[in-house]
């Protein structure tokens, strides 16, 4: 019983937006709440990004580029409305950098038309294209960082974790549950033993989950923490005395605030990272173009450090693809449909990072029709007191294991959703 | 001048008896149900329907069913938000397992779900009253989303311990989506309208029938109310139910319509069982009208805030959701210390002056 002409209204109604004269990327931020301390240096560095474009390069192909920003708190009822209101405006490509919010905006940007990319957090299966057309997750997902801590302490101990027990310890959320899977597998395969540690929602109480730690004295304890329980966690652990080179947080789990409240205490504490740190020339053209400018997002003091950096690098990639999207198209103002299949195509190579003047930021990475995942490599850092350091080269994750998850889970959705595969197998 | 009560009366019991016996009153009810009913699905787009009334419509069922057991019946409970999370996961474990249901049923059965636990948790209440039986329904607030995080059954064992809502539709012969990304925003309004309509209109009618006077006597004095033969196991248990099948219907309706997909401990933790227990307390205990004024007061405001502060104002993001935090803050305070009885006393008050208006002497 569809109501044609309530249909024509409500469409005409939303279709009826301005034409748009610049290249529009929200940013779902957050810098109020419990997680604003990763919140705020994200969002800056990626206005401070789209900001340098515009002021030196006079934005995308010639096309100013806009960040509208809007206050998610890292919630999702305020994620949607975030959503809503922000849709009506062009929006390319949403970042929401909340897997909570990433799971309600899958299927809504899937039936709008508009891109999502979730870099290294969100949906992990979402690396199927096959299934998630409109879904982006490179250059890595949280089961390649599973795999890629599992590798690289596999690496430490001569090729094997026989008879030893790792820790996870983790955000109660969807985000903090992602990597469960993976290394519940991989216990099963290496013949270590796994045990889970919760910490709810917003992690300031970590009491017995590190008296259990402190009990049962795992050979390793793995973080996938965010927001205030990463101080805490690590707060916890030095008071404990549990050896802080044992102690592995993901790339969520690793920045500056995080470590300097423990300070020295922590060092020894190590974490991954999907984009290189260290000083990049990009820096000194936001320094310049931007901060110097008075046109910086925050208060310009979070240049460089491991969020703003991963902030920056996710501006570069939705950058990158908006430009791949104007020669694809041959159209300067784009629209997610361009965007988005520009994201499906983009190819990130050294020269293309040494162009924007981010030498060796991220892997080098293609994306295609089937995979929207990207290589899953991270690097090893660690923090030695004052600064962090980067351990090792970027660690391949084991695809063998992940791969069979990331299909299985992606057919699951699928099937309750009733998707086609969109990839025209050839 | 507002109100012209001249040649209005009532000449029989019924219409002296009726929920708006002014015909002022009558004609503006009919008025509001006419235009949300018939005139909003035309003009709505999905910025309106996702953002504000949608979200108010759900938190008003809440609201209600939260007011008929503390407002009406005197229990406190804190377990609002473990109760709308079985309204959610019943509809995701109906939704999952029978493809072909419709809406309706789903979320009517997900109702009749919470109504059973809530009785369960609402046993109780037979034997301690105020802060004591706050702190059991508290227990039911934890033990509930511990459960839904914990067994993997409820969330069909996936990765992450999310649950997101297929596609389904509005009834089994109106074939219109009503939730998944494809449904009209019109649609869900509609769908959400229906529901608030009926329910608020069942919850008028038997909070002033034989259930809710005897529901009133036990808030009153538990003892009195024994003693003039009122069963409190009956009133209590009754009370209990009634307000869980609304409290499930909202928690599922936030589930399916609204938000599509669902982390229990974000979504259902212990913040919601206080949102919806000050959307209440401002909106007015024992009141339907409350019930209203109080969800758009918690609903609305903040989001009007945001488009005042931010889109009309050009305020930096981080400082108006602090702002916001103020400005609602010195709201509540200011209406709860002006009238302690909430937004519907004030209402009532301001009536009363209207209705006398210019003479008020």
């Amino acid at each position: 019983m569809k109501k044609l002409t309530m249909l024509a209204l409500t469409s005409a109604m939303v279709a009826g937006t301005p034409a748009m004269a610049d290249l529009v990327f929200p940013s779902l931020s957050y810098r109020t709440g419990p997680y604003a301390a990763g919140g705020i240096p994200f969002a800056d560095g990626y206005a401070d990004y789209m900001t340098l474009l515009n002021q030196r390069d006079g934005g995308i192909g010639g096309v100013e580029t806009r960040v509208v920003e809007c206050e998610t708190a890292y919630n999702t009822e305020r994620g949607v409305e975030c959503y809503e209101s922000t849709r009506g405006e062009g929006a390319l490509v949403y970042q929401p950098l909340s897997t909570g919010i990433t799971y309600q905006l899958i299927p809504r940007t899937t039936a709008d038309g508009i891109p999502l990319h979730t870099m290294g957090y969100g949906r992990t299966s979402a690396a199927n294209g096959n299934v998630f057309s409109h879904t982006f997750n490179y250059p890595a997902n949280y089961w390649d960082a599973a795999s890629v801590i599992v590798n690289q302490l596999l690496e430490e101990n001569d090729g094997s974790l026989e008879g030893q027990t790792i820790a996870l310890l983790y955000h109660n959320s969807a985000y903090g549950r992602e990597p469960i899977r993976t290394l519940q597998t991989l216990a099963e395969q290496e013949g270590f033993t796994l045990t889970e540690i919760a910490v709810d929602h917003p992690g300031q109480e970590q009491g017995n989950q590190w008296l259990q730690i402190r009990r049962e004295r795992p050979d390793y304890v793995v973080m996938w923490g965010w927001g205030v329980m990463n101080q805490v966690a690590i707060q916890e652990a030095v008071n404990t005395r549990y050896p802080m080179e044992n102690f592995i947080g993901n790339w969520w789990s690793g920045a500056d605030h995080d470590v300097e409240s423990a300070g020295a205490d922590a060092a020894g504490y190590r974490s991954l990272n999907m984009n290189r740190l260290g000083d990049m020339p990009v820096f000194a053209d936001i320094q310049e173009h931007v901060i110097d400018a008075g046109l910086a997002a925050g208060d310009g003091s979070n240049l460089g450090n491991v969020l703003y950096t991963r902030g920056m690098y996710a501006a570069f990639l939705a950058a990158e693809a908006a430009a791949l999207a104007q020669e694809m198209s041959g159209e300067s103002e784009i629209t997610p449909a361009h965007m988005r299949d520009a994201m499906e195509a983009l190819v990130i190579d050294a020269a293309t990072m040494e162009a924007a003047g981010m030498p060796g930021i991220g892997p080098e990475f293609a994306v295609s029709c089937e995979d929207h995942g990207g290589t899953g490599m991270a690097i090893m850092q660690q923090w030695d007191g004052e600064n962090w350091v980067t351990l090792t080269e970027f660690i391949a994750p084991d695809d063998s294991v992940t791969q069979p998850l990331v299909e299985e889970d992606s057919a699951q959705y699928a099937e309750e959703n009733g998707i086609e595969p969109q990839c025209t197998t050839g | 001048m507002f109100y012209r009560e001249a040649g209005d009366f009532s000449t029989t019991y019924s219409e002296d008896n009726q929920t708006f016996p002014i015909k002022f009153d009558r004609y503006r009810y009919y008025l509001v149900l006419l235009v949300g009913a018939v005139v909003v699905p035309f003009l709505i787009n999905d910025y309106w329907a996702n953002s504000l009334l949608i979200p108010f419509l759900i938190y008003a069922i809440a609201a209600i069913g939260l007011n008929i057991l503390t407002g009406y019946c005197g229990q406190v409970s804190l377990g609002t938000g473990g109760f709308m999370a079985v309204g959610a996961y019943t509809s995701y474990k109906l939704m999952t397992a029978f493809p072909g249901l419709d809406m309706i049923s789903i979320t009517l059965l997900s109702g009749v779900m919470t109504a059973m636990v809530g009785v369960a948790f609402g046993l109780p209440s037979l034997r301690i009253k105020g802060f004591y039986l706050a702190v059991a329904t508290l227990a039911a607030q934890f033990f509930l989303v511990w459960m839904f995080n914990k067994v993997p059954w409820f969330f069909n064992y996936s990765a992450s311990g999310q649950i997101s809502a297929p596609e389904r539709d509005f009834f089994y012969f109106i074939n219109l989506p009503v939730t998944g990304p494809n449904a009209e925003a019109w649609a869900k309004y509609l769908f959400c309208f229906l529901f608030v309509f009926v329910l608020s209109w069942v919850a008028r009618n038997l909070t002033r029938g034989s259930v809710g006077r005897q529901w009133m006597a036990i808030r009153d004095m538990d003892i009195a109310a024994e003693i003039i033969g009122v069963n409190p196991l009956k009133a209590k248990l009754t009370a209990f139910a009634v307000s869980s099948f609304y409290v499930g219907i909202s928690g599922a309706l936030l589930f399916t319509v609204y938000l599509g997909a669902v982390e229990v401990g974000e979504v259902y933790g212990i913040t919601k069982s206080f949102l919806v227990l000050f959307m209440i307390i401002i909106g007015g205990l024992g009141s339907i009208f409350g019930s209203f004024a109080g969800a758009a007061f918690m609903v609305l405001l903040p989001v009007a805030l945001k488009l005042l502060l931010v889109d009309t104002m050009g305020l930096d993001t981080a400082l108006s959701t602090h702002f916001q935090f103020v400005i609602v803050g010195a709201l509540i305070m200011f209406f709860l210390i002006v009238e302690p009885h909430g937004l519907a006393r004030l209402w009532a008050l301001a009536k009363e002056k209207l209705r006398l208006w210019p003479f008020p002497h």
